[in-house]
Protein backbone atom coordinates (compact mmCIF):
# COMPACT_ATOMS: atom_id res chain seq x y z
CA UNK A 1 0.00 0.00 0.00
CA UNK A 2 1.31 3.12 -1.37
CA UNK A 3 0.31 6.90 -2.04
CA UNK A 4 -0.30 6.63 -5.95
CA UNK A 5 2.11 9.49 -6.87
CA UNK A 6 5.53 8.64 -5.83
CA UNK A 7 7.53 4.99 -5.96
CA UNK A 8 8.35 5.48 -2.82
CA UNK A 9 10.18 2.41 -2.93
CA UNK A 10 12.93 3.47 -5.04
CA UNK A 11 12.50 7.19 -2.99
CA UNK A 12 12.99 5.12 0.22
CA UNK A 13 16.63 3.17 -1.19
CA UNK A 14 17.89 6.47 -1.68
CA UNK A 15 17.65 7.01 2.25
CA UNK A 16 20.57 5.04 3.75
CA UNK A 17 19.54 6.55 7.18
CA UNK A 18 15.92 4.92 6.57
CA UNK A 19 17.36 1.23 6.82
CA UNK A 20 18.60 1.67 10.22
CA UNK A 21 16.74 -0.09 13.07
CA UNK A 22 16.45 2.07 16.73
CA UNK A 23 15.97 0.43 20.21
CA UNK A 24 17.65 -2.79 18.70
CA UNK A 25 15.39 -4.29 16.34
CA UNK A 26 12.20 -1.51 15.59
CA UNK A 27 12.44 -0.19 11.89
CA UNK A 28 12.76 3.79 12.16
CA UNK A 29 9.42 5.84 11.20
CA UNK A 30 10.67 8.80 10.98
CA UNK A 31 7.95 11.48 12.01
CA UNK A 32 10.19 14.75 12.64
CA UNK A 33 10.31 16.30 9.47
CA UNK A 34 9.07 19.78 9.85
CA UNK A 35 12.57 19.88 12.67
CA UNK A 36 14.42 18.24 9.47
CA UNK A 37 14.50 16.17 7.10
CA UNK A 38 16.50 13.25 6.24
CA UNK A 39 18.90 13.09 3.74
CA UNK A 40 19.27 10.80 0.08
CA UNK A 41 22.58 9.43 -0.95
CA UNK A 42 22.78 11.74 -3.53
CA UNK A 43 23.10 14.72 -1.29
CA UNK A 44 25.56 13.42 0.66
CA UNK A 45 27.84 12.46 -1.66
CA UNK A 46 27.94 15.86 -3.34
CA UNK A 47 28.98 17.16 -0.44
CA UNK A 48 31.55 14.24 0.05
CA UNK A 49 32.79 14.88 -3.67
CA UNK A 50 33.49 18.41 -2.59
CA UNK A 51 35.95 17.47 0.07
CA UNK A 52 37.31 14.18 -1.68
CA UNK A 53 37.95 16.02 -5.16
CA UNK A 54 37.96 19.51 -5.35
CA UNK A 55 37.73 21.47 -1.77
CA UNK A 56 38.91 24.85 -1.95
CA UNK A 57 38.04 28.46 -0.97
CA UNK A 58 35.81 30.49 -3.62
CA UNK A 59 35.55 33.27 -5.74
CA UNK A 60 39.06 34.75 -5.84
CA UNK A 61 41.57 32.26 -6.16
CA UNK A 62 42.69 31.19 -10.18
CA UNK A 63 43.85 27.96 -9.36
CA UNK A 64 41.89 25.39 -11.13
CA UNK A 65 39.97 23.74 -7.24
CA UNK A 66 39.00 27.25 -6.73
CA UNK A 67 37.39 27.33 -9.82
CA UNK A 68 35.57 24.03 -10.05
CA UNK A 69 34.40 25.08 -6.29
CA UNK A 70 33.28 28.19 -7.13
CA UNK A 71 31.35 27.27 -10.16
CA UNK A 72 29.75 24.57 -7.76
CA UNK A 73 28.30 26.66 -5.57
CA UNK A 74 27.18 29.64 -7.76
CA UNK A 75 25.30 26.85 -9.49
CA UNK A 76 23.20 26.00 -6.90
CA UNK A 77 22.28 29.78 -6.46
CA UNK A 78 20.89 29.62 -9.89
CA UNK A 79 19.18 26.49 -9.41
CA UNK A 80 17.32 27.88 -6.15
CA UNK A 81 16.69 30.83 -8.62
CA UNK A 82 14.62 28.71 -10.44
CA UNK A 83 13.26 26.81 -7.65
CA UNK A 84 11.27 29.42 -6.37
CA UNK A 85 10.84 31.12 -10.08
CA UNK A 86 13.17 34.29 -9.22
CA UNK A 87 14.08 36.83 -12.29
CA UNK A 88 17.68 37.63 -10.53
CA UNK A 89 19.94 35.09 -9.04
CA UNK A 90 21.57 38.16 -7.17
CA UNK A 91 18.65 38.54 -5.33
CA UNK A 92 19.88 35.45 -3.39
CA UNK A 93 21.48 35.42 -0.49
CA UNK A 94 22.90 32.72 1.41
CA UNK A 95 22.73 32.12 5.04
CA UNK A 96 22.83 29.74 7.56
CA UNK A 97 19.15 29.21 7.85
CA UNK A 98 15.60 30.24 7.78
CA UNK A 99 16.22 32.25 11.40
CA UNK A 100 19.41 34.28 10.02
CA UNK A 101 17.90 35.63 7.16
CA UNK A 102 14.89 37.02 9.29
CA UNK A 103 17.71 38.08 11.95
CA UNK A 104 19.29 39.86 8.61
CA UNK A 105 16.09 41.64 7.94
CA UNK A 106 15.27 42.45 11.07
CA UNK A 107 18.83 44.27 11.34
CA UNK A 108 19.80 45.37 7.83
CA UNK A 109 16.50 47.06 6.48
CA UNK A 110 14.57 46.97 10.16
CA UNK A 111 16.98 49.32 11.73
CA UNK A 112 17.08 51.83 8.92
CA UNK A 113 13.25 51.89 8.07
CA UNK A 114 11.46 51.04 11.57
CA UNK A 115 11.10 54.36 13.61
CA UNK A 116 9.42 55.44 16.97
CA UNK A 117 5.73 54.25 17.50
CA UNK A 118 6.09 52.25 13.88
CA UNK A 119 3.91 49.28 13.98
CA UNK A 120 5.37 45.76 13.00
CA UNK A 121 2.73 42.92 12.29
CA UNK A 122 3.54 39.17 12.69
CA UNK A 123 0.84 36.54 13.81
CA UNK A 124 0.23 34.58 16.35
CA UNK A 125 1.18 30.81 14.90
CA UNK A 126 4.89 32.16 13.84
CA UNK A 127 8.35 30.21 14.88
CA UNK A 128 10.13 32.01 17.57
CA UNK A 129 12.38 33.26 14.77
CA UNK A 130 9.82 35.00 13.21
CA UNK A 131 9.22 36.97 16.26
CA UNK A 132 11.48 37.47 18.67
CA UNK A 133 14.32 39.34 15.95
CA UNK A 134 10.98 41.39 15.87
CA UNK A 135 10.57 41.85 19.18
CA UNK A 136 13.96 43.05 19.86
CA UNK A 137 14.06 45.71 16.57
CA UNK A 138 10.90 46.90 18.29
CA UNK A 139 11.91 47.50 21.53
CA UNK A 140 15.51 48.93 20.40
CA UNK A 141 13.75 51.52 18.28
CA UNK A 142 10.33 52.08 20.25
CA UNK A 143 8.00 50.62 17.66
CA UNK A 144 4.77 48.24 18.51
CA UNK A 145 4.40 44.61 17.85
CA UNK A 146 1.15 43.48 16.72
CA UNK A 147 -0.51 40.21 16.26
CA UNK A 148 -2.60 38.90 13.76
CA UNK A 149 -4.77 36.43 15.58
CA UNK A 150 -5.75 32.64 15.12
CA UNK A 151 -9.29 31.69 14.77
CA UNK A 152 -10.44 28.46 15.99
CA UNK A 153 -9.95 26.58 12.55
CA UNK A 154 -6.42 27.10 12.97
CA UNK A 155 -6.54 29.70 10.35
CA UNK A 156 -5.24 33.60 10.18
CA UNK A 157 -7.45 36.29 11.23
CA UNK A 158 -7.05 38.87 8.76
CA UNK A 159 -9.75 41.49 10.00
CA UNK A 160 -6.88 42.19 12.18
CA UNK A 161 -4.48 42.85 9.65
CA UNK A 162 -7.02 45.06 8.22
CA UNK A 163 -7.47 47.03 11.49
CA UNK A 164 -3.27 47.77 11.76
CA UNK A 165 -3.37 48.54 8.23
CA UNK A 166 -5.88 51.19 8.88
CA UNK A 167 -3.04 52.84 11.62
CA UNK A 168 -1.43 54.34 8.87
CA UNK A 169 1.86 53.08 11.27
CA UNK A 170 2.40 49.72 9.98
CA UNK A 171 6.03 49.07 7.98
CA UNK A 172 6.29 45.32 7.88
CA UNK A 173 4.40 41.93 8.51
CA UNK A 174 6.03 39.20 8.58
CA UNK A 175 4.29 35.62 8.65
CA UNK A 176 4.52 32.38 7.99
CA UNK A 177 3.88 30.62 4.53
CA UNK A 178 3.01 27.66 6.56
CA UNK A 179 2.67 27.09 10.08
CA UNK A 180 5.05 24.51 11.49
CA UNK A 181 2.59 23.44 14.16
CA UNK A 182 -0.94 23.59 12.93
CA UNK A 183 0.25 23.11 9.68
CA UNK A 184 -2.01 25.42 8.11
CA UNK A 185 -1.44 27.31 4.46
CA UNK A 186 -1.54 30.68 4.81
CA UNK A 187 -3.28 32.67 2.51
CA UNK A 188 0.31 34.72 1.23
CA UNK A 189 -1.10 36.29 -1.83
CA UNK A 190 -4.10 37.96 -0.15
CA UNK A 191 -1.82 39.10 2.62
CA UNK A 192 0.52 40.29 0.20
CA UNK A 193 -2.11 42.07 -1.99
CA UNK A 194 -3.96 43.74 1.59
CA UNK A 195 -0.29 45.04 2.44
CA UNK A 196 0.50 46.50 -1.06
CA UNK A 197 -2.57 48.88 -1.25
CA UNK A 198 -0.93 50.54 1.83
CA UNK A 199 2.44 50.30 0.39
CA UNK A 200 3.55 47.91 3.19
CA UNK A 201 6.54 45.51 3.14
CA UNK A 202 6.13 42.15 3.93
CA UNK A 203 8.26 39.33 4.65
CA UNK A 204 6.76 35.80 4.12
CA UNK A 205 8.92 32.75 6.20
CA UNK A 206 9.04 29.98 3.78
CA UNK A 207 10.69 27.10 6.18
CA UNK A 208 7.32 24.82 6.11
CA UNK A 209 5.94 26.19 2.36
CA UNK A 210 9.01 25.23 0.10
CA UNK A 211 9.83 22.27 0.91
CA UNK A 212 6.51 21.03 0.65
CA UNK A 213 4.64 22.96 -2.05
CA UNK A 214 5.19 25.25 -5.15
CA UNK A 215 6.27 28.11 -4.62
CA UNK A 216 6.66 31.05 -7.06
CA UNK A 217 7.82 34.31 -5.60
CA UNK A 218 6.96 36.41 -8.87
CA UNK A 219 3.59 35.40 -8.11
CA UNK A 220 3.47 35.98 -4.72
CA UNK A 221 5.11 39.31 -5.10
CA UNK A 222 6.69 39.52 -1.41
CA UNK A 223 9.36 41.32 -0.66
CA UNK A 224 11.62 39.30 1.56
CA UNK A 225 11.56 35.77 1.86
CA UNK A 226 13.37 32.92 3.81
CA UNK A 227 13.89 29.23 3.80
CA UNK A 228 16.50 26.68 5.34
CA UNK A 229 17.92 23.43 3.07
CA UNK A 230 17.78 21.12 5.67
CA UNK A 231 14.20 21.16 5.69
CA UNK A 232 14.34 19.78 2.21
CA UNK A 233 16.59 17.38 1.95
CA UNK A 234 19.06 19.23 2.10
CA UNK A 235 22.09 19.69 4.81
CA UNK A 236 21.90 22.04 8.15
CA UNK A 237 23.66 25.53 7.83
CA UNK A 238 22.49 26.21 4.86
CA UNK A 239 19.70 28.87 3.79
CA UNK A 240 18.39 31.65 1.77
CA UNK A 241 17.24 34.93 2.34
CA UNK A 242 15.18 36.46 -1.25
CA UNK A 243 14.80 40.14 -1.45
CA UNK A 244 14.19 42.45 -3.59
CA UNK A 245 16.66 43.98 -5.28
CA UNK A 246 16.23 47.67 -4.50
CA UNK A 247 15.79 46.94 -1.10
CA UNK A 248 19.40 44.93 -0.94
CA UNK A 249 21.14 47.59 -2.69
CA UNK A 250 19.86 50.47 -0.39
CA UNK A 251 20.57 47.98 3.19
CA UNK A 252 24.08 48.44 5.14
CA UNK A 253 25.64 44.52 5.46
CA UNK A 254 24.77 43.09 8.37
CA UNK A 255 28.55 41.46 8.55
CA UNK A 256 31.49 43.08 7.40
CA UNK A 257 34.67 41.28 6.54
CA UNK A 258 35.94 39.37 3.44
CA UNK A 259 34.05 38.86 0.28
CA UNK A 260 32.02 41.38 1.10
CA UNK A 261 33.66 44.48 0.01
CA UNK A 262 34.93 45.92 -3.26
CA UNK A 263 37.65 48.27 -1.62
CA UNK A 264 38.97 48.44 1.58
CA UNK A 265 40.98 51.79 3.48
CA UNK A 266 42.15 52.42 6.78
CA UNK A 267 38.38 54.41 6.95
CA UNK A 268 36.39 53.57 4.50
CA UNK A 269 35.24 50.88 2.57
CA UNK A 270 32.54 50.13 -0.21
CA UNK A 271 30.46 47.62 -0.69
CA UNK A 272 30.86 44.33 -2.79
CA UNK A 273 27.77 44.11 -5.59
CA UNK A 274 24.58 42.05 -4.42
CA UNK A 275 25.03 39.01 -3.91
CA UNK A 276 28.26 38.84 -2.13
CA UNK A 277 27.53 41.92 -0.17
CA UNK A 278 25.98 39.82 2.18
CA UNK A 279 27.92 36.85 2.16
CA UNK A 280 30.88 38.16 4.43
CA UNK A 281 33.16 35.96 5.27
CA UNK A 282 34.59 32.06 3.54
CA UNK A 283 30.88 30.33 3.39
CA UNK A 284 29.51 27.04 3.74
CA UNK A 285 30.93 26.21 0.75
CA UNK A 286 30.03 22.13 0.94
CA UNK A 287 26.62 22.50 2.08
CA UNK A 288 25.57 24.83 -0.54
CA UNK A 289 27.03 22.56 -3.11
CA UNK A 290 25.16 19.44 -1.17
CA UNK A 291 21.96 21.63 -1.38
CA UNK A 292 21.62 21.72 -5.07
CA UNK A 293 21.51 18.00 -5.15
CA UNK A 294 18.61 17.97 -3.05
CA UNK A 295 16.85 20.97 -5.18
CA UNK A 296 17.68 17.92 -8.50
CA UNK A 297 16.29 15.49 -6.03
CA UNK A 298 12.74 17.08 -5.34
CA UNK A 299 12.57 18.55 -8.99
CA UNK A 300 12.72 15.20 -10.50
CA UNK A 301 10.13 13.95 -8.44
CA UNK A 302 8.21 17.28 -8.92
CA UNK A 303 6.66 19.37 -6.66
CA UNK A 304 3.69 18.50 -7.61
CA UNK A 305 3.80 15.16 -6.68
CA UNK A 306 5.30 15.73 -3.36
CA UNK A 307 2.36 17.64 -2.16
CA UNK A 308 0.10 15.46 -3.78
CA UNK A 309 1.98 12.49 -1.31
CA UNK A 310 1.71 14.51 1.14
CA UNK A 311 -2.12 15.74 1.22
CA UNK A 312 -3.00 11.77 0.86
CA UNK A 313 -1.25 10.82 3.61
CA UNK A 314 -2.41 13.28 6.09
CA UNK A 315 -5.80 12.02 4.81
CA UNK A 316 -5.18 9.04 5.80
CA UNK A 317 -3.22 9.79 9.24
CA UNK A 318 -6.61 12.49 10.05
CA UNK A 319 -9.18 9.97 9.56
CA UNK A 320 -7.22 7.27 11.33
CA UNK A 321 -6.39 9.59 14.32
CA UNK A 322 -9.52 10.68 14.68
CA UNK A 323 -11.21 7.47 15.17
CA UNK A 324 -9.12 7.84 18.20
CA UNK A 325 -11.09 8.24 21.70
CA UNK A 326 -9.64 10.84 23.67
CA UNK A 327 -7.58 12.69 21.17
CA UNK A 328 -7.42 16.69 19.69
CA UNK A 329 -6.13 17.32 16.57
CA UNK A 330 -5.17 21.00 15.68
CA UNK A 331 -4.91 22.92 12.59
CA UNK A 332 -7.54 22.82 9.79
CA UNK A 333 -9.62 19.82 9.02
CA UNK A 334 -9.29 20.29 4.61
CA UNK A 335 -6.19 18.88 3.73
CA UNK A 336 -6.32 21.61 1.16
CA UNK A 337 -5.87 24.01 3.60
CA UNK A 338 -2.58 22.11 5.56
CA UNK A 339 0.64 20.71 5.19
CA UNK A 340 1.79 17.56 6.14
CA UNK A 341 2.22 18.71 10.04
CA UNK A 342 -0.51 16.98 12.31
CA UNK A 343 -0.16 18.49 15.99
CA UNK A 344 -2.25 16.82 18.63
CA UNK A 345 -3.05 15.63 22.28
CA UNK A 346 -4.18 12.27 23.60
CA UNK A 347 -5.99 12.18 27.00
CA UNK A 348 -4.22 13.81 29.47
CA UNK A 349 -0.58 11.85 28.53
CA UNK A 350 1.66 15.12 28.11
CA UNK A 351 3.36 14.99 24.93
CA UNK A 352 7.09 14.50 26.06
CA UNK A 353 5.83 10.86 27.79
CA UNK A 354 3.93 10.08 24.67
CA UNK A 355 6.69 11.19 22.87
CA UNK A 356 9.08 8.56 24.66
CA UNK A 357 6.30 5.63 24.91
CA UNK A 358 5.98 5.51 21.04
CA UNK A 359 9.87 5.82 20.73
CA UNK A 360 9.98 2.83 22.06
CA UNK A 361 8.10 2.04 19.02
CA UNK A 362 11.09 3.53 16.69
CA UNK A 363 8.55 6.53 15.74
CA UNK A 364 10.27 9.98 15.90
CA UNK A 365 7.76 12.87 16.88
CA UNK A 366 7.99 16.25 18.31
CA UNK A 367 6.85 17.11 21.76
CA UNK A 368 6.50 20.52 23.42
CA UNK A 369 6.03 23.87 22.26
CA UNK A 370 7.66 23.89 18.81
CA UNK A 371 9.28 27.24 19.60
CA UNK A 372 5.51 28.68 19.28
CA UNK A 373 5.12 29.40 22.40
CA UNK A 374 2.83 32.55 21.14
CA UNK A 375 0.63 29.88 19.88
CA UNK A 376 0.56 27.36 23.00
CA UNK A 377 -1.04 30.23 25.08
CA UNK A 378 -3.54 30.73 22.08
CA UNK A 379 -4.27 27.26 22.35
CA UNK A 380 -4.12 27.29 26.16
CA UNK A 381 -1.98 24.11 26.43
CA UNK A 382 1.68 24.08 27.37
CA UNK A 383 2.44 21.73 24.60
CA UNK A 384 1.61 19.41 21.67
CA UNK A 385 2.74 16.48 20.00
CA UNK A 386 3.77 16.79 16.43
CA UNK A 387 4.18 14.03 13.67
CA UNK A 388 4.90 15.45 10.41
CA UNK A 389 5.67 13.65 7.18
CA UNK A 390 7.97 14.18 3.75
CA UNK A 391 8.06 12.45 0.25
CA UNK A 392 9.37 8.80 2.06
CA UNK A 393 6.57 8.35 4.37
CA UNK A 394 4.22 5.72 3.91
CA UNK A 395 0.35 4.64 5.27
CA UNK A 396 2.00 1.58 6.98
CA UNK A 397 3.97 4.04 9.00
CA UNK A 398 0.85 5.92 9.79
CA UNK A 399 -0.39 2.26 10.67
CA UNK A 400 2.93 1.78 12.98
CA UNK A 401 2.05 5.27 14.92
CA UNK A 402 -1.73 4.51 15.29
CA UNK A 403 -1.25 1.29 17.21
CA UNK A 404 1.65 2.71 19.16
CA UNK A 405 -0.83 5.80 20.40
CA UNK A 406 -3.09 2.75 21.65
CA UNK A 407 -0.35 1.29 23.52
CA UNK A 408 0.27 4.72 24.95
CA UNK A 409 -3.32 5.08 26.44
CA UNK A 410 -3.08 1.20 27.58
CA UNK A 411 -0.36 2.53 29.60
CA UNK A 412 -1.73 5.50 30.85
CA UNK A 413 -4.72 3.18 31.69
CA UNK A 414 -7.13 5.82 29.34
CA UNK B 1 14.49 2.11 31.14
CA UNK B 2 11.01 0.92 29.19
CA UNK B 3 7.76 3.03 29.60
CA UNK B 4 6.22 0.10 31.31
CA UNK B 5 8.95 0.49 34.11
CA UNK B 6 8.86 4.45 33.99
CA UNK B 7 4.35 4.64 33.45
CA UNK B 8 3.77 2.79 37.02
CA UNK B 9 0.45 3.13 38.84
CA UNK B 10 2.28 5.15 41.40
CA UNK B 11 3.91 7.68 39.05
CA UNK B 12 0.85 8.14 37.01
CA UNK B 13 -1.43 8.41 40.43
CA UNK B 14 0.60 11.44 41.55
CA UNK B 15 0.57 12.64 38.30
CA UNK B 16 -3.36 12.71 38.19
CA UNK B 17 -3.92 13.45 41.82
CA UNK B 18 -0.69 15.10 42.89
CA UNK B 19 -0.44 15.46 46.72
CA UNK B 20 0.97 18.81 48.28
CA UNK B 21 -0.37 20.73 45.27
CA UNK B 22 -1.17 24.56 45.54
CA UNK B 23 0.18 27.69 47.28
CA UNK B 24 1.40 29.01 50.14
CA UNK B 25 0.24 32.43 51.55
CA UNK B 26 3.49 35.07 52.45
CA UNK B 27 6.10 31.83 52.11
CA UNK B 28 9.74 32.01 53.68
CA UNK B 29 10.60 30.58 49.97
CA UNK B 30 8.88 30.70 46.86
CA UNK B 31 10.90 29.62 43.82
CA UNK B 32 10.11 29.10 40.36
CA UNK B 33 11.74 27.34 36.97
CA UNK B 34 11.21 25.79 33.50
CA UNK B 35 12.80 23.88 31.70
CA UNK B 36 13.24 25.73 28.13
CA UNK B 37 13.51 22.89 25.83
CA UNK B 38 10.13 21.57 26.98
CA UNK B 39 8.52 24.29 28.77
CA UNK B 40 7.59 22.48 32.12
CA UNK B 41 6.95 24.88 34.80
CA UNK B 42 7.51 24.33 38.61
CA UNK B 43 6.74 27.08 41.62
CA UNK B 44 7.85 25.48 44.89
CA UNK B 45 6.77 27.47 48.26
CA UNK B 46 7.56 26.42 51.73
CA UNK B 47 7.31 27.83 55.03
CA UNK B 48 10.55 27.10 57.44
CA UNK B 49 10.03 26.82 61.34
CA UNK B 50 12.40 25.84 63.85
CA UNK B 51 14.94 24.68 61.71
CA UNK B 52 12.05 22.34 59.76
CA UNK B 53 9.73 22.35 56.78
CA UNK B 54 6.76 23.23 58.37
CA UNK B 55 4.86 22.92 55.33
CA UNK B 56 5.45 22.70 51.42
CA UNK B 57 3.29 23.34 48.28
CA UNK B 58 4.15 23.13 44.56
CA UNK B 59 2.11 24.14 41.45
CA UNK B 60 3.44 23.34 37.54
CA UNK B 61 2.45 22.05 34.20
CA UNK B 62 4.39 19.03 32.91
CA UNK B 63 5.26 15.72 32.22
CA UNK B 64 4.04 12.96 34.56
CA UNK B 65 7.45 12.68 35.60
CA UNK B 66 8.30 16.02 36.57
CA UNK B 67 5.06 16.27 38.48
CA UNK B 68 4.82 12.70 39.89
CA UNK B 69 8.41 14.19 40.92
CA UNK B 70 7.72 17.27 42.56
CA UNK B 71 4.80 15.99 44.56
CA UNK B 72 6.66 12.94 45.83
CA UNK B 73 9.56 15.63 46.71
CA UNK B 74 7.09 17.49 48.90
CA UNK B 75 6.50 14.65 50.93
CA UNK B 76 9.23 14.06 51.26
CA UNK B 77 10.42 16.71 52.97
CA UNK B 78 7.89 17.76 54.64
CA UNK B 79 8.46 17.83 58.35
CA UNK B 80 11.78 17.53 57.78
CA UNK B 81 15.22 18.87 59.31
CA UNK B 82 16.41 21.85 56.71
CA UNK B 83 20.00 20.14 57.44
CA UNK B 84 18.29 17.09 55.79
CA UNK B 85 16.69 19.28 52.99
CA UNK B 86 19.77 20.99 52.19
CA UNK B 87 21.74 17.84 51.84
CA UNK B 88 19.33 15.99 49.26
CA UNK B 89 21.10 14.65 46.32
CA UNK B 90 20.17 13.79 42.74
CA UNK B 91 20.25 10.06 43.51
CA UNK B 92 17.71 10.30 46.65
CA UNK B 93 15.10 12.01 44.28
CA UNK B 94 15.68 9.44 41.55
CA UNK B 95 15.48 6.76 44.32
CA UNK B 96 12.51 8.52 45.32
CA UNK B 97 10.60 7.84 42.11
CA UNK B 98 12.05 4.47 41.36
CA UNK B 99 13.24 5.90 38.09
CA UNK B 100 17.03 5.08 37.88
CA UNK B 101 17.93 4.59 34.14
CA UNK B 102 16.10 7.83 32.42
CA UNK B 103 17.72 8.82 29.43
CA UNK B 104 19.66 12.63 29.07
CA UNK B 105 16.59 13.71 28.07
CA UNK B 106 14.23 12.41 30.59
CA UNK B 107 16.47 12.73 33.50
CA UNK B 108 15.82 16.68 33.34
CA UNK B 109 11.95 16.01 33.79
CA UNK B 110 12.90 14.10 36.64
CA UNK B 111 15.22 16.60 38.50
CA UNK B 112 13.37 19.76 37.78
CA UNK B 113 11.74 19.59 41.34
CA UNK B 114 15.43 19.32 43.02
CA UNK B 115 16.61 22.24 40.81
CA UNK B 116 13.80 24.55 42.49
CA UNK B 117 14.26 23.55 45.44
CA UNK B 118 17.94 24.29 45.57
CA UNK B 119 17.63 27.12 44.09
CA UNK B 120 14.86 28.53 46.31
CA UNK B 121 17.45 26.97 49.18
CA UNK B 122 19.99 29.50 47.74
CA UNK B 123 17.90 32.26 47.66
CA UNK B 124 16.55 32.00 51.17
CA UNK B 125 20.29 30.97 52.58
CA UNK B 126 21.04 34.32 51.17
CA UNK B 127 18.54 36.77 51.95
CA UNK B 128 17.15 35.47 55.12
CA UNK B 129 19.59 33.92 57.04
CA UNK B 130 22.55 35.66 55.27
CA UNK B 131 24.60 32.14 54.96
CA UNK B 132 26.68 32.98 51.73
CA UNK B 133 28.84 29.51 52.42
CA UNK B 134 26.30 27.50 52.87
CA UNK B 135 24.53 28.92 49.97
CA UNK B 136 27.66 29.18 47.71
CA UNK B 137 28.07 25.16 48.43
CA UNK B 138 24.16 24.57 47.18
CA UNK B 139 24.75 26.30 44.58
CA UNK B 140 27.93 24.63 43.65
CA UNK B 141 25.85 20.74 44.40
CA UNK B 142 23.10 22.17 42.51
CA UNK B 143 25.30 22.95 39.38
CA UNK B 144 25.67 19.82 38.48
CA UNK B 145 22.00 18.74 37.91
CA UNK B 146 21.26 19.21 34.75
Amino acid sequence: MQTSFINIENIRNDFPILKRMVHKNKPLVYFDNAATTQKPIQVIEAISNYYLNYNSNIHRAVHELAEEATLAYEATRDKIAKFINVKNREEIIFVRGTTEAINLVAYAWGRQNINKDDIIVTTEYEHHSNIVPWQLLAKEKGAKLEYIGVDDNGELILDHLDAYLKTGKVKIVAFSQMSNVLGTITNSEEIVKRCKAYGVRVLIDGAQSVPHLKVDLQKLDCDFFAFSAHKMLGPTGVGVLWAKKELLQEMVPFNGGGDMIREVHKYETTWNDLPYKFEAGTPNIADVIGFAAALDYLNNIGMDKVREHEMELTKYALDKLSQIKGIVLYGPKDVAKRGGVISFNLGDIHPHDLATIIDEDGIAIRSGHHCAQVLMERLDVSATSRASFYIYNTKEEVDVFIRSLNRAKELFKL
Amino acid sequence: MSSADIYREIILDYYRNPRNYGKIQDPDIAQRDSNPLCGDELEMHLNIKDDKVADVKFTGKGCAISQASASMLTELILGKDFEYVKKLTKEDILDNLGLHDLGPARIKCALLSLKVLKSGLYSYLVDKLHDTASADKIKEESSGLY
